[in-house]
């Protein structure tokens, strides 16, 4: 995108608010707004003006990699909400000619917009998101129906952006223990996958006080996540699955 | 040790492994599943976390004749295609041993869980994808692409990071890896690398190095590729002194979405739509009166590209083509091609449903690369002689083995990652079993690879990233596009001699070591700087039409001078041929035909 190109009367000039902090250089972290100027006779995303940004100011970081909404790199806060930069058209989020952007909340900040994502990949790991087979696989591929393929739509489409499990308040003040709901969805793909031969072990791991029952369905994650995916009945999936296997 | 300092090679820390892996993508993570499956100790190295590679954006499916769809199809059928769709200049080999051991492949990846969609028996659905034929093209239109809704590449790459996970792999991620070193003998042993969090530097040594960084789209303006596609294994083997292979060959995708650049899978015309022009015409009868929609994507780009420069496009600036979907029903839209929905809501503002896709012929793929043979063994050529390279291995968008020539075929490029970073596990896996010895490399070996950091840290002026790159993309699109120009293409060239120092002193205004983007993006660029000249000297040094590498002033394939791979070099900067592989080992080889769809 280049501003340089597009005739002056289709420009207009907005105001971008950025939260700054880089340790090496900030005692703490700053808003810095910077001036960018945008085409009128079309719409950008907010990854685009963030290009714009960077092209005055080379330092300010953020990450980013498909700029279309798949691989889950440029989750932030956008005017106070957790969405993808790149797929957020700035007409749908900017007020009066301005636009806030902060780092993902609850993780730290490494730096600008870049959070340390370990602990929420931490908490992934713990559901052991794999496939996990005793029997022996035949030559050629497992079958399954469609209708059990279809018990997957809606979970196998997870990009891991982080933005559920930064928006949930439970994950913010236990997001060692709790698992949150990125980890919990991915939990639910794999017990609701036909092929699986290890719901009693997944179920297992989750009968504690935290890894699970810390949802307390207010939905954040619902609300925010960027591929329209259901991480709540996720989780309350998995509840009733605990709960029949007690009656059973 | 951080990046930001002044770098020297005695100081540096060092991190072993047995086998390292550049590149979090589908081919890099098949490999180092292999290695970690053998017990190896074995470290991928990502710049960004694996699941955001560019596999990712994958869409339309794996193609592989695995005999769901139908049960008579054969693989020497998916070979025969994939031979024509390179217009010949694939080796057949490699293209063999892709298409025979692809169905071994493909259900690997089931097995670790890939979601495949599935056919009423529980199989794994198969679609019709362009190029590909029955009965050695005697039988009509074959339905052999693998898929996973539209989100194959999605699956796939998520599948290996799983299946990763549970082998013990190493991770290394958010880590950029700046140049290969090289002992006395030019055997590769390890790589420069940094965490970028960080800024901490090490010398990752290993007996075996893969380059699995896929393609470089990032060249042209206009592309497919996410932003990533930086080339940053070509810019590696060609500063390494290693050549690149069939570079010209740039796939442009016939339905990047008008403006954004985004991809809507070829699996759109596999499941039933098709293009019109600004008339409402099926134009694509015309020019492929077989195929029609589905001939392959080098001609059904050109087609599209006619259309638009004799003013039949659509829109007010007659600059596009229409992709309809309609007729389809919103059934089989939203059942197969979710997906794209989504992208074309939000990046065309269409719901394909109800209107068609404003679509344009669009950069998405490098068909040449670093040449290897079928073991992903990197080899130069010396004397017009092969010569393996001790130490390196390359897989994937980054080598070119070569199963595309000069087209590839849609669904080939996941089979490639799969086949390919699968063969160069087991291949190391393999060799290390049997013992390496290497020499180990000195201080001024390791000196060169941090050559390109140390001269970045170092600069107080010169150009911003952001402005050469834009010269370069702009340069690319219009010299060294779709159609080609002996004399545009020489004006190109020119232009690129002309920045070449600007991009070597690139100006790093920020020096900081944590998280420092633009340092990432000064590397990357002059990674791309590579491939942009690499691609133009042998676009022009090839006189002919070829797959798709189309000349305005040669207009004719020559298979008399040219079924042969182009060689380049960066150091000498020239252009010499390669003997294309006609060595099948179980089939008779395919010979040149007029191609036609």
């Amino acid at each position: 995108m280049s501003a340089a190109a597009i005739p002056v009367a289709q420009i207009k000039t907005i105001t971008m608010s950025i939260y700054r902090y880089d340790p090496t250089l900030d005692k703490k972290p700053y808003m810095q707004d910077i001036i960018v100027e945008v085409p009128t006779d079309k719409d950008i995303m907010v990854l685009d003006a963030l290009h714009l940004a960077k092209a005055q100011e080379p330092s300010l970081s953020y990450r980013r990699s498909c700029r279309e909404g798949v691989c889950g790199s440029d989750g932030m806060n956008i005017n106070g909400k957790n969405g993808l930069a790149c797929v957020t058209p700035l007409s749908e989020v900017i007020k009066r000619n301005k636009i806030t952007l902060r780092p993902m909340p609850g993780l730290p900040v490494v730096r600008d917009l870049i959070v340390d994502m370990k602990q929420f990949y931490d908490q992934l790991e713990k559901v052991r998101p794999y496939l996990i087979t005793k029997s022996d696989s035949p030559d050629i591929e497992r079958t399954q129906s469609p209708e059990d393929r279809e018990q997957l739509d809606g979970l196998y489409e997870c990009i891991l952006c982080g933005c559920c499990s930064t928006s949930c308040p439970s994950f913010w003040w236990n997001p060692d223990k709790f698992l949150g709901p990125a980890a919990l969805l991915q939990s639910w793909r794999f017990i609701a996958d036909t092929r699986d031969e290890a719901t009693d072990e997944r179920l297992d791991d989750l009968e504690d006080a935290f890894s699970l029952y810390r949802c307390h369905g207010i939905m954040n994650c619902v609300s925010v996540c960027p591929k329209g995916l259901n991480p709540t009945e996720a989780i309350s999936n998995i509840r009733n699955k605990l709960l029949t296997r007690k009656k059973a | 040790m951080l990046v930001n300092e002044v770098i020297n090679a005695k100081d540096l820390p060092v991190m072993e492994f047995d086998g390292i892996i550049v590149g979090g993508g589908g081919a890099g993570m098949r490999a180092s599943l292999q290695l970690a499956e053998s017990g190896l100790n074995t470290a991928v190295i990502s710049k960004v976390f694996p699941t955001r590679s560019h596999t990712v954006s994958a869409q339309g499916g794996i193609t592989c004749a695995i005999q769901s769809d139908d049960p008579d199809d054969d693989w020497r059928w998916h070979m025969f295609d994939t031979v024509k769709g390179s217009d010949y200049i694939g080796d057949q080999e490699a293209i063999e041993y892709m298409c025979s051991e692809g169905p071994k492949a493909v259900f690997e990846l089931e097995h670790m869980g890939l979601p495949f969609s599935r056919t009423e028996e529980g199989r794994i659905y198969q679609r019709p994808f362009g190029g590909q034929s029955k009965d050695y093209g005697k039988g009509g239109q074959a339905t052999r692409t693998c898929a996973a809704a539209d989100r194959t590449g999605h699956s796939l790459l998520h599948t290996l990071f799983q299946a990763n996970l549970k082998a013990g792999t190493n991770f290394l991620n958010e880590w950029f890896a700046v140049d290969l070193v090289l002992n006395a003998d030019k055997a590769v042993v390890g790589v420069i690398a940094f965490k970028i969090e960080t800024g901490e530097i090490y010398y990752i040594k290993s007996k075996a190095t893969v380059l699995a960084t896929g393609g470089a789209g990032r060249i042209y303006s206009s592309t497919t590729n996410a932003l990533i596609n930086s080339g940053d294994g070509i810019g590696m083997a060609l500063r390494a002194g290693m050549p690149v292979q069939d570079i010209e060959m740039w796939q442009f995708h016939p339905t990047g979405i008008h403006g954004a650049g985004t991809l809507v899978t070829e699996g759109c015309r596999g499941e039933g739509g098709y293009l019109l022009n600004k008339d409402g015409e099926r134009f694509m009868e015309r020019y492929a009166p077989n195929a029609k929609d589905l001939a392959s994507r080098d001609v059904v780009s050109r087609s599209m590209a006619l259309e638009i420069l004799e003013g039949r496009g659509c829109g007010p600036n007659a600059d596009h083509i229409f992709l309809r979907l309609d007729h389809l029903g919103p059934e089989v839209v939203h059942k197969r091609l979710p997906g794209i929905t989504e992208l074309s809501k939000t990046f065309a503002g269409v719901d394909p449903a109800v209107q068609p896709i404003p679509v344009v012929p669009t950069c998405h793929y490098m068909m040449g690369g670093i040449p290897t043979n079928i073991n992903g063994q990197v080899i130069s050529v010396e004397h017009g002689e092969d010569k393996i390279v001790d130490g390196l291995y390359a897989a994937g968008e980054v080598a070119c083995v070569s199963v595309h020539g000069g087209n590839r075929l849609g669904g080939n490029s996941l089979l490639d990652l799969v086949v390919f970073g699968r063969a160069a596990g087991l291949y190391i896996e393999e060799s290390m079993k049997q013992g390496i010895e290497v020499k180990d490399a000195s201080n001024d070996d390791i000196e060169k690879a941090l050559e390109r950091l140390n001269r970045l840290n170092a600069s107080t002026e010169g150009d911003q990233v952001s402005v050469l790159k834009e010269k370069m993309q702009q340069n690319m699109q219009n010299n060294f596009g779709v159609f080609r120009r002996g004399d545009l293409m020489e004006k190109g060239i020119e232009e690129l001699a002309k920045t070449r120092e600007e991009v070597n002193d690139i100006f790093l205004q920020d020096k900081s070591a944590t998280f420092n983007t633009a340092r990432i993006e000064a590397l990357e660029m002059q990674n791309l700087f590579e491939v942009a000249e690499a691609t133009a000297i042998t676009a022009n040094e090839r006189k002919e039409s070829r797959g798709a590498h189309a000349r305005d002033d040669f207009t004719e394939r020559d298979d008399e001078n040219w079924l042969k791979h182009s060689i380049y070099y960066a150091d000498t900067k020239e252009v010499s041929k390669r003997d294309v592989n006609y060595r099948p080992k179980t089939v008779q080889a395919f010979q040149p035909m007029v191609r036609s769809y």
